[in-house]
């Protein structure tokens, strides 16, 4: 293990988290803003610019708060939840390519944390370990609300995970690895390239769609559509936030928390809603790959800073997607969340695998 | 002493105590979470045997999936503390005790009565044999069969646990 290895992993460590967290501060503001806007007021603008301070006043407070923790709460575990959350959802983002490569210290640089080659089953085991921290808290408060938005998240969560699981191996199936980087480097050629293979009579497609690169969307649509909506399970964000449902459960399973360890949940979320707008930028709509950006003759460190930057915008329409879709969209009722994560989810994404292997068994 | 041999005594030694923890604390919930550890410094062992499918599988479907639904179960029917169980000697624990030290005398025999495997003697194989790549290719060829077959005992198996299930919601 040599010494630039070490040091080139903690500077993109620092460019991850940073990005990260900074987006995460962000976002909260974005938020704020963004369900103004959709509900016609103006939202917060006091602190600084267009309120763009408005975070950091945010931590400052919470940072100040007084921790209180219910007499018959279970001290260790209450001090521990928080701490699951916001783990797992900083380390996800390791397996994630955030660009291609780009000129550093006299080397080609991977832009990727942990270049592993378990990729996405590394995902898959983070996302169900991120359902601990919500559960635990729930458990530990020694609240009926807080208790049974635990629960109902550890449901909610065992119920989408199958499909996420699932709705990815449509992907697997196609790129044929389970590396995040490979998965997008499959998908940088044009469509015209796997379009060659379709019937005569479809033929008449390819000079109509046969620009367009070939991202997964453009294959696994169904896919696509099922992993969107798992991630908006997985991440608790309406209209699946049940485990923290307002009107029913006080505040759900941080009812109980204040000061800063509230704060590690609430920026947990938001990392995670950026982590996943980035799993499923890589996934399905071609990571770091924008159309003909080879072919405008820039040079390789540019290229490198327009993929980064084309990451960035992928990323950002996506939360804001995210963002929105919370303020449009009423909450399920329990039995709906199950019924539509059993009944209607499962079988359309395992629908999808047999669709998928059928295709590419007739395709080679 | 090894980087890999060090790492061995430390996750190993996670591995037990934590075991030991799952047994003796009173709380179901805290007894749980031992073992979620445990689960953990097990997949540490199984990396460190270059078993990186089986380490990630340990995790995604014991600490991801069953204890879940394990801490679900036991925070739905919200046990409290074991204390009115606790007892003293009786005739129970004596059996059981000579059982397990049983088990572990004949667990020592097999190990001292087998040939250590060496890594070297695998040579660059032992790294490729617990890939994703490698398992599945060895699932869908040599043991297709025992494959085929576990996915009907499984499919039985969550037929009857639905019919059990029907039968007390009627």
């Amino acid at each position: 293990m040599d010494t630039t290895f070490v040091l080139l992993s903690i500077a993109k460590i620092a460019v991850v988290w940073g990005g990260v967290l900074t987006g995460a501060a962000i976002l909260v503001l974005a938020e704020r803003r963004i369900s103004a806007w959709i509900q016609n007021r103006l939202g917060p603008n006091r602190v600084g610019p267009f309120g763009l301070l408005q975070s950091a006043a945010d931590v400052v407070k919470l940072l100040f708060k007084e921790d209180i923790v219910p007499t018959a709460a279970n001290r260790f575990v209450h001090d521990f939840a928080p701490m699951i959350s916001i783990t797992v959802a900083l380390t996800t983002f390791a397996v994630i390519p955030f660009g291609d490569t780009i000129e550093a210290f006299g080397q080609n640089v991977k832009l990727i944390v942990a270049d592993v080659n378990i990729g996405m089953l590394y995902i898959l085991a983070l996302t169900g370990i991120g359902v601990y921290g919500i559960t635990l808290a729930g458990w530990s408060s020694n609240n009926k609300y807080s208790l049974l938005g635990g629960l109902r998240s550890s449901a909610q969560l065992i119920s989408y995970e199958l499909s996420m699981g699932l709705s990815i191996i449509g992907v697997i199936m196609i790129s044929g690895t389970l590396r995040l980087d490979e998965v997008v480097m499959h998908q940088t050629a044009p469509l015209a390239h796997s379009m060659q293979k379709l019937p005569s009579w479809l033929q008449w497609l390819i000079p109509v769609a046969g620009w367009l690169p070939s991202w997964n969307v453009f294959f696994q649509p169904i896919g696509f559509i099922t992993f969107v909506v798992a991630s908006f399970a997985e991440t608790n964000r309406l209209p699946f936030d049940l485990p923290e449902a307002e009107p029913e459960l006080v505040g759900g399973y941080h009812t109980e928390y204040t000061g800063m360890k509230f704060g590690l949940f609430f920026l947990s979320e938001y990392a995670n809603m950026i982590t996943s707008s980035a799993l499923i930028t890589t996934l399905f709509l071609g990571g770091w790959h924008l159309p003909f950006a080879e072919s405008w003759g820039l040079s390789p460190f540019a290229l490198s800073l327009v993929k980064i930057g084309t990451f960035f915008v992928k990323v950002t329409i996506l939360v804001v997607f995210y963002i929105i879709v919370r303020w449009t969209l009423p909450r399920f009722r329990y039995d709906q969340l199950m019924r539509l994560g059993w009944k209607v989810m499962l079988p359309l994404s395992i629908a999808n695998i047999l669709a998928t292997g059928l295709l590419l068994l007739w395709w080679s | 002493m090894t980087i890999e041999s060090i790492l061995f005594y430390v996750l190993s030694a996670g591995a037990v105590g934590s075991a030991l923890f799952v047994v003796s604390r009173r709380n179901p919930v805290v007894a749980a979470l031992w073992l979620i550890f445990n689960f953990f410094c097990l997949a540490g062992l199984y990396l460190s045997l270059h078993a990186q499918f089986i380490a990630v599988i340990q995790i995604i479907v014991y600490a991801g999936a069953i204890m879940v639904l394990f801490l679900f179960v036991i925070m739905l029917l919200n046990l409290g503390d074991e204390r009115r169980l606790v007892e003293g000697v009786t005739p129970r624990k004596v059996v059981g005790g000579i059982l397990s030290i049983a088990v572990l005398v004949e667990l020592w025999y097999v190990f001292l009565g087998t040939p250590s495997i060496q890594h070297a003697a695998l040579g660059n194989r032992a790294t490729e044999i617990g890939t994703v790549e490698h398992i599945g290719a060895q699932l869908f060829t040599k043991f297709l069969l025992p494959f085929e077959v576990t996915s009907l005992l499984l499919t039985a198996a969550i037929v009857g646990a639905i019919v059990l299930a029907k039968r007390k919601l009627d």
